[in-house]
């Protein structure tokens, strides 16, 4: 009995020794962790390595009556599918900062009703359908010992009326204890239009701007400078916090020449706007991890601009996680805008007016849009071979007060 | 004009500086299980781009969002 009592206070008393060593392991570990340096000696692969392919396709549809083609009434009719590639390639260099390259192509085939009543006498216009194309190039080098992310950007998009130059830097700087990051990035983009007219509205010997019309046809620019600062910060275990802001400024053809606009006389005109705006949208995002299996994101957005309109913008999802790779996520977003400064309805825009327009985008109105996405993530990968990483299906519903609906679904899928 | 200059101003230093008071626990590595998981990543999902880029073009507002803030497209 005696030899029993002594054996079980000895083997307690090992075992204790032992879960203190464990703890002690353990909390060394976590202390090497914690001092958040880099270990200057671990060694990268030099060479240039792939990371992960990026495939997302988007199938938008949508109708209303309040077409700016015809007016601001009519049909407004449109589907859009959009498919783009991204790929990354990542490099250390003898400095040990990561490299990361990045190649994306995009491409997007619409087909708009409303387009096609620029010219109603052709059975079908060059507008009725069109596909765009962007390709972009960017950079971005890591420096983890200091914190550091500076990179480049390149873009080009292509349009049948439409043809952008994009570039862009960006600094970030990370925290010592990675808990705050502030974002910086400067972005510009050169863009040329083909001015095109309603066909009743075209100056004379004034091309269409379809390939097979010689007749002249303008190309006008419009410049857009963004300066955009974010700063993130970790609040607590479970709650982390961004706040956004992308001054923009626009300079060019900011109207779209064929809009038509009707005024109180019953005549017609393309619509006109100043040639300058100013935009100024401030946000904020608030992601929190309730309990072990839901997690709350949402935004709010303001917005304000020169023109004359003021918006809100609130965005709330909630990801509810079955397990630790599958997870559902039913959103809701609702926005409301005040019109802007030179629009009126179906003809009742006033003679005397410099700038004027019935683009229903840019009216009083309130929106809605709400549906649910599935994630899944499972550590094998999809296939079980791991290579297909990372698989998300999204669907949305749109309604806005102007009697506008859409629908968009969307896929994501990630090769690791 | 010039009154809309200095609210803009104002709006996005009074934002930044707000933002910059508000003090924050130190979290350590180990204590971000939460903040590391994929669906607490801050900023717009891929997924979301196509949905961002039809809501530029049907509303009037843009960025600070993740998303486009003008150019690069015959958007509003």
């Amino acid at each position: 009995m005696a030899d029993a009592v002594v054996t079980r206070i000895y083997s307690n008393f090992i075992m204790r020794i032992l879960s203190l060593a464990v703890l002690g392991m353990y909390l060394s570990i976590l202390s090497a962790f914690s001092q958040g340096n880099t270990d200057s000696s671990k060694y990268q692969n030099k060479k240039l390595q792939f990371e992960e392919v990026d495939f997302v396709a988007s199938y938008y549809r949508q109708d209303g009556n309040n077409s700016a083609v015809t007016g601001g009434t009519g049909t407004e009719k449109l589907t859009d599918f959009t498919n783009t590639i991204e790929l990354k390639m990542i490099k250390y260099d003898n400095k040990e900062r990561k490299n990361q390259f990045k190649i994306e192509f995009g491409i997007d085939h619409y087909t708009s009703a409303s387009s096609d009543k620029i010219d109603p006498s052709t059975i079908s216009s060059a507008s009725f359908d069109d596909t765009r194309l962007y390709p972009s190039l960017s950079w971005n080098r890591e420096n983890e010992k200091r914190g550091t992310n500076v990179g480049i950007t390149a873009s080009y998009s292509r349009e049948a009326d439409y043809k952008s130059y994009g570039t862009g830097v960006n600094f970030r700087k990370t925290s010592a204890d990675k808990n705050r990051e502030l974002d910086i990035s400067l972005q510009a983009f050169f863009d040329k239009w083909k001015v095109i007219f309603p066909v009743e509205l075209r100056p004379p010997n004034y091309g269409t701007g379809a390939k097979n019309d010689n007749l002249r046809v303008d190309h006008t620019p419009r410049n857009s400078y963004t300066a955009s600062l974010s700063y993130s910060m970790v609040v607590n275990k479970k709650l982390q916090v961004l706040l956004l802001t992308d001054p923009t400024y626009q300079r060019g053809l900011l109207a779209t020449k064929f809009h038509r606009v009707y005024f109180t006389d019953g005549s017609a005109r393309p619509e006109n706007l100043p040639n300058k705006k100013m935009k100024l949208p401030v946000g904020i995002r608030a992601n929190y991890f309730s309990g072990d299996y839901v997690v709350l994101r949402s935004l709010y957005r303001f917005y304000i601009d020169d023109w004359g309109m003021k918006a809100h913008t609130i965005e709330m999802e909630t990801a509810v996680k079955f397990s630790n790779f599958i997870s559902l996520s039913p959103f809701y977003r609702f926005h409301t805008q005040n019109a802007i400064d030179y629009f009126a309805e179906f003809s009742k825009n006033k003679l005397n007016r410099t700038y004027f327009m019935s683009d229903y985008d840019l009216s009083t109105l309130e929106s809605h849009f709400f549906g649910m996405g599935i994630r899944i993530t499972p550590p094998k990968g999809i296939t079980g071979s791991g290579k297909l990483n990372m698989l998300e299906l999204r669907y949305g519903h749109y309604t806005r007060s102007t009697a506008l609906q859409s629908d968009i679904i969307s896929l994501h899928v990630k090769f690791k | 004009m010039k009154n809309k200059t200095s609210a803009y101003i104002f709006l996005t230093v009074a934002c930044t500086v707000v933002f910059g008071l508000l003090s924050c626990k130190t979290v350590k590595q180990y204590q971000k299980m939460y903040l590391n998981d994929a669906e607490m990543k801050l900023g717009a999902r891929k997924i979301q781009r196509a949905e961002q880029n039809f809501q530029i073009y049907r509303e009037g507002a843009s960025g600070a969002n993740g998303g486009k803030s003008g150019g690069g497209c015959g958007c509003n």
